[in-house]
């Protein structure tokens, strides 16, 4: 008898019989119910952009807020001028990111694409923001490749408000509407990165600190649209 | 590695060692119990999501075999592989074996207790694979050749500047030849030394906080970001679990992770939480080429339908020995177990059997306060005297203690004999401590009165005086 076999008959046998065991299976994964939801999420939604906002800072990601895409550029400037980084980006090739006017920062030196070593800087978007804990969503594809959230030493994320959600599970609900994720149908991204602030460590004698192994600086681009 | 066979020596060589001390006050004062405590009252849904957590773990156990199926079925349709192994043997082989096949030279590691319990560092050097630990405190320990003092933070017994020396001894050959001193620059330099490890690997290791029935998915929880890139860069992703990881949704994960966090290190949410599901997409620019997880058993089943069923809802928090006075004296490694303080001292045992870890549910004074924080409201006191009994039945205790133990159980439910006997022996007590009020060394004790002195009893005994007040059932 292989090792699965003997695992799943030691555990059968040590239920006993148990007739409704596949209905309550099938019910509880049909169903897909929540559990309790903080209260603190369930407001309107332009509160639940500042909440994301005031969340996300406490935990030492910056947040500026901005009109519309065509501030975006000026915003990513400022912000590299601050910690006085080269102007040199790594952004997904996405389409949400090719609505922001990049020609009109001509310096602002562009590429499309992965992350490597040497980027210091990447611009990308978020598939969600979760008010509850200030926490960017993402999930990786073609257009928003993995490595851009965790090889820089800067992630710079640009949110579209009408992104933000209140809870972990309106951001699943997000998703399966999106890529029609039904009952049979496997249709999760490779990876979904949940993101709460930059990276940090206490392994060392019980201290904080920022930028252990993934981005130093988390800094949230907050766009102001209409689908609010 | 300490022996659990030799806790009581463990524990006394433990609290004489200094910067052990200093080390174990620094956790009292942060992570003891304060940071949690302000999340949890940040949140007033988090005793309801306790039980909810709780739940959702019971009704996961109860069906096991189903989610284990269907999480299989689930994996496969994304692309990836599910392998079964029932002892560490196996677990060891197959690791290896799937890091042969990718011609893997290093490999990064994630956090995962798992390889802890496998033993699987020393046995992939002995076949010429280098193994590195990317979660800094595991780097630490790895460096000192040490094993883990706590679930989750494994080098948490090391102070700053052992971790200096440390770095400083290691770090030359990578043309590092400054002693460091501040914590910042020594997060920084591992940072840089690392880098090149997870760029060069060919196949990256990590655990699994929970797997997903719903979607197959496997979910890691860390706050450096090692475990994101230890799994994306490499061409090969191994997750190593255990089958009692299960949730059935994404749903049912997102409540489990609400608690998790906030018992662990009193964060609202830990910086990254990451979902893999299968192997990298047709269109995925990144990602690894291959997705293989490991459901290690290893006495796990046998727990299902039993007295220890309870200890299968465990997330590894860790806040139970955050929060335990016998581990915040003793740290972790005088318990000689990958698994430390009151958790370990359950599951220690389950695993690896009651004979060489009797000592283990002693190292307590079940006082409560794991089962008060524990965030899916396991018993861990009722299950630390269930073993207690069994070694007493088994016969692993010594006899002076067995026959003390049952004389008194068979006294203790005798209430005349009982009444005889506390009389006789407060009034020998008494007797033996003459003027001073004190008895300085009791026979068959001496352990006890070798560092205390014994007050003797004053007065009538406490059942004749709950008789002569009247008190109830007398």
């Amino acid at each position: 008898m292989s090792a699965r076999e003997t695992i799943l008959r030691r555990i059968r046998d040590n239920l006993g019989p148990d007739e409704a065991a596949a209905g309550a299976v099938a019910d509880r994964l049909g169903e897909r119910a929540a559990g309790p939801r903080p209260q603190r999420s369930q407001l309107p939604h332009a509160e639940q952009v500042d909440l994301f906002a005031e969340m996300a800072e406490e935990v030492d990601a910056t947040v500026v807020r901005v009109a519309g895409s065509e501030d975006v550029p000026q915003a990513i400037a400022d912000y590299l001028s601050a910690h006085n980084l080269p102007a040199r980006l790594v952004i997904a090739p996405d389409g949400r990111l090719d609505e922001i006017p990049w020609e009109e920062r001509p310096t602002l030196e562009i590429r499309r694409g992965i992350a490597v070593e040497a980027d210091a800087v990447s611009v990308t978007p978020a598939f969600a923001g979760i008010a509850e804990t200030g926490t960017v969503m993402a999930i990786s594809g073609r257009e928003t490749p993995t490595t851009l959230n965790f090889l820089p030493e800067n992630h710079v994320v640009v949110l579209r408000e009408s992104e933000i959600v209140g809870t972990y599970e309106d951001g699943w609900q997000r998703l399966r509407a999106q890529t029609e994720m039904s009952g049979d149908v496997t249709s999760m991204p490779r990876t979904v990165n949940f993101i709460t602030g930059p990276s940090r460590t206490a392994d060392i004698a019980m201290t904080l600190y920022l930028g252990a192994h993934g981005p130093r600086r988390l800094h949230i681009i907050l766009v102001a649209d209409d689908g609010g | 590695m300490e022996s659990s066979q030799t806790f009581p020596e463990n524990a006394i060589r433990a609290i004489a060692d200094d910067q052990l001390r200093d080390a174990l006050n620094k956790v009292r004062d942060g992570f003891g119990g304060a940071r949690r405590q302000i999340a949890v009252d940040r949140l007033p849904e988090f005793d309801a999501l306790r039980d909810a957590a709780r739940d959702i773990k019971n009704h996961v156990i109860t069906h096991l075999d189903l989610y284990l199926e269907r999480f299989e079925q689930r994996v496969q349709e994304s692309g990836g592989v599910v392998h079964w192994c029932e002892t560490p043997d196996e677990a060891r082989d197959l690791v290896l074996s799937l890091c042969q096949e990718v011609d893997a030279r290093t490999v990064t590691k994630g956090k995962t207790m798992i390889a802890e319990e496998i033993g699987l560092n020393p046995f992939l050097e002995a076949h010429g694979i280098a193994p590195i630990e990317t979660d800094l405190g595991e780097y630490i320990i790895q460096l000192a050749d040490e094993p883990p003092s706590h679930i989750i933070a494994p080098a948490i017994h090391k102070t700053k500047d052992q971790v200096a020396d440390l770095f400083h001894e290691h770090h030359k050959k990578y043309g590092k030849t400054e002693r460091l001193d501040d914590p910042g620059d020594l997060v920084d330099e591992a940072r840089q030394v690392l880098r090149r490890k997870y760029i060069e690997a060919d196949v990256g290791i990590t655990g699994a906080n929970f797997l997903i029935a719903e979607t197959g998915s496997t979910v890691i929880v860390t706050n450096e970001g090692n475990g994101d890139l230890t799994q994306t860069l490499p061409k090969r992703h191994i997750v190593l679990a255990t089958p009692e990881k299960i949730v059935p949704t994404l749903e049912d994960a997102s409540t489990l992770l609400r608690v998790l966090a906030r018992s662990a290190t009193g964060q609202e949410f830990s910086v990254y939480t990451t979902f893999s599901t299968g192997p990298r997409r047709q269109d995925d620019l990144d990602g690894p080429e291959s997705f293989h997880v490991i459901i290690l058993d290893n006495g796990r089943s046998q727990l299902v339908g039993g007295k220890f069923q309870d200890m299968l809802r465990c997330i590894k928090c860790g806040t139970c020995l955050f929060h335990c006075p016998v581990y915040a004296s003793v740290g972790g490694h005088a318990y000689g177990s990958v698994y430390q303080g009151p958790m370990g001292a359950v599951l220690t045992p389950n695993l690896v059997g009651l004979p060489t870890t009797h000592h283990l549910p002693n190292a307590s004074s079940l006082c409560g306060r794991c089962e008060a924080v524990c965030p899916v409201r396991i018993p861990i006191p009722r299950m630390l005297r269930h073993l207690r009994e069994q070694s007493h039945a088994a016969r692993m205790v010594p006899l002076m203690e067995r026959w003390t133990l049952t004389g008194w159980s068979w006294i203790a439910r005798r209430p005349a004999a009982y009444r005889l006997w506390a009389r006789f022996m407060a009034g020998i007590l008494r007797t033996m401590s003459g003027r001073s009020g004190r008895v300085r060394h009791l026979p068959l004790a001496g352990g006890w009165t070798k560092g205390r002195d014994l007050p003797a009893p004053q007065g009538e005994t406490f059942m004749d005086r709950w008789r002569r007040m009247g008190g109830a059932g007398s």
